[in-house]
């Protein structure tokens, strides 16, 4: 094994894992598609780095944290729905920004850039993808609950707003993480597949969270090590074996 | 009865514009039963979330101590869990919860602890209400804000959980604020009532003293057949 499969393995892992955990709470507040649009904004910072040079996750985390806390400001000011805001605030950015940038220079951001990660960003993935975790993990009761109701997490003395916050930088990290794993593009599936897939087969809310976790990281694994035997670019295969797993757990689904 | 808990003076709350209560005032004793009575539209839930602090308001709302408040909301309904894999056990561990603090409350609401491993979203409605009551109560409130707590269920499930709150507003003197826009609850269970309507016309007081013919055509302003609930209500 070369010292960049090595490394490519590890950052997977760790992106894709913790994707797969924050996944399981986008699904239970129907947000697992708003990755989507958040990995398109993080587009133009990725050709950013590209056309200077620099990794592609460091590019796209700015323009995804602005995107985020415009939302979280406009969420308390207008409760609109998140994922419209997100429809909006990222449609409006991509927009502006494919205006100045080459785009023709992006092209490497759409489908991702593993197998090139170096020492310092695989160190990078696993410290982020560990906070990721980590935050999720402790605030899990307290998200949940809002996403159930919102009104009733704040008489149980939440506070909405902070966790809310903590919630979306989660994303954000995620999504800048997930273009240098599987592209601009395909972002929403590192979050929603593993997730799908784990609510087919899980009865308890913890086998939720372990199960897709474990498929987030399975599919990093597989899709990065069938990349370096075939050639093809390890992002698509990653997606594909979450896919995979995803059709083998539908006839157990218990819903 | 017993000390004044809440005294509201002048509320008024506007809505994107519309004033949905107006210069609204009353005030509740410790262990009262408060029904909020008023067709759709009146502004019940609205004076439930600004009692509750989640809506802005004018006006004073005092609470005389700062009680431990219970509070279950009209959407919260078993769509919203329905397709989680969240058992009732899960449920109960999101306020940090251990199983057998919540063994405790299950049986106060007739439910078994076979149920805590059930998926929550495949309760009867009648079970996932009651589990509901026992949610809030595990928190050991003494102040209960209910709002429609049985629009889900069926006649004779929503009596048992009427029944099965007095006998816990009995045990554990709670005081209670109960939204619904049903007479037979008042009359059955309420110690006090608060009738709120559209055209901003107010009642507040003992059900059998307040509510008359005339109060009612108010409210709902068509003609209302009703019969005195002869059941007296006792501590």
């Amino acid at each position: 094994m070369t010292p960049h499969l090595l490394l490519s393995l590890i950052s997977g892992v760790f992106i894709a894992g913790s994707a797969a955990y924050l996944g399981t709470l986008m699904l239970s507040r129907k947000m697992a598609v708003v990755a989507g649009p958040l990995g398109h904004l993080a587009l133009p910072g990725a050709a950013l780095a590209l056309v200077y040079g620099f990794n592609l996750s460091l590019g796209a985390f700015p323009f995804v944290v602005v995107g985020i806390l415009l939302i979280w400001r406009l969420e308390i000011r207008t409760k609109l729905q998140m994922e419209a805001l997100t429809a909006i605030v990222f449609a409006t950015g991509v927009a502006a920004a494919f205006l100045f940038l080459p785009i023709n220079k992006a092209e490497a951001a759409l489908v991702g850039d593993i197998s090139k990660v170096g020492l310092y960003a695989t160190i990078a993935s696993v410290i982020l993808g560990s906070l990721v975790f980590l935050a999720v993990n402790r605030s899990y009761s307290e998200i949940m609950l809002i996403n159930i109701q919102e009104d009733l997490a704040k008489t149980e003395g939440i506070n909405v707003r902070l966790y809310n916050l903590i919630y979306l930088l989660a994303i954000a990290i995620i999504v800048a993480l997930g273009v240098d794993l599987v592209g601009g593009l395909m972002t929403a599936a590192l979050v929603a597949i593993p997730a799908a897939a784990a609510k087919n087969v899980s009865k308890t809310l913890r086998q939720f969270g372990v199960l897709s976790g474990m498929f987030g990281a399975a599919s990093a694994i597989v899709g990065i090590l069938s990349s370096a035997a075939t050639g093809f670019p390890a992002g698509p295969l990653v997606i594909l074996t979450s896919a995979a797993i995803f059709a083998i757990t539908v006839p157990a689904s218990r819903v | 009865m017993g000390k004044i808990l809440l005294e509201v003076k002048n509320l008024s709350v506007t809505l994107g514009g519309t004033p949905v209560l107006s210069e609204l005032s009353f005030s509740v004793e410790e262990g009262e039963i408060l029904t909020i009575l008023g067709p759709n539209g009146s502004g019940k839930t609205v004076l439930l979330k600004a009692l509750l602090g989640l809506l802005p308001f004018t006006g004073e709302v005092n609470w005389h101590k700062k009680p431990r408040i219970g509070y279950l909301p009209q959407g919260l309904n078993q769509m919203s869990v329905r397709d989680m894999p969240l058992t009732v056990e899960d449920f109960f561990a999101l306020k940090k919860l251990k199983r057998d603090q919540v063994l405790r409350y299950l049986p106060l609401v007739g439910l078994e602890s076979g149920v805590l491993n059930k998926r929550a979203g495949y309760l009867s409605g009648g079970e996932f209400q009651r589990m509901l009551v026992a949610w809030v109560l595990a928190s050991r409130p003494e102040v209960l804000f209910l709002d429609e707590p049985t629009t889900a269920i069926d006649v004779v499930g929503g009596e048992t959980i009427y029944s099965l709150l007095k006998n816990i507003w009995r045990e554990q003197n709670l005081t209670m604020f109960v939204v619904t826009h049903d007479l037979n609850i008042v009359y059955a269970h309420s110690t006090h009532v608060l009738c709120l309507s559209r055209f901003a016309h107010t009642c507040y007081g003992i059900p059998k003293e307040v509510l008359t013919p005339e109060v009612l055509n108010d409210m709902y302003a068509t003609d209302v057949k009703f019969y005195t609930h002869p059941g007296t209500l006792s501590q």
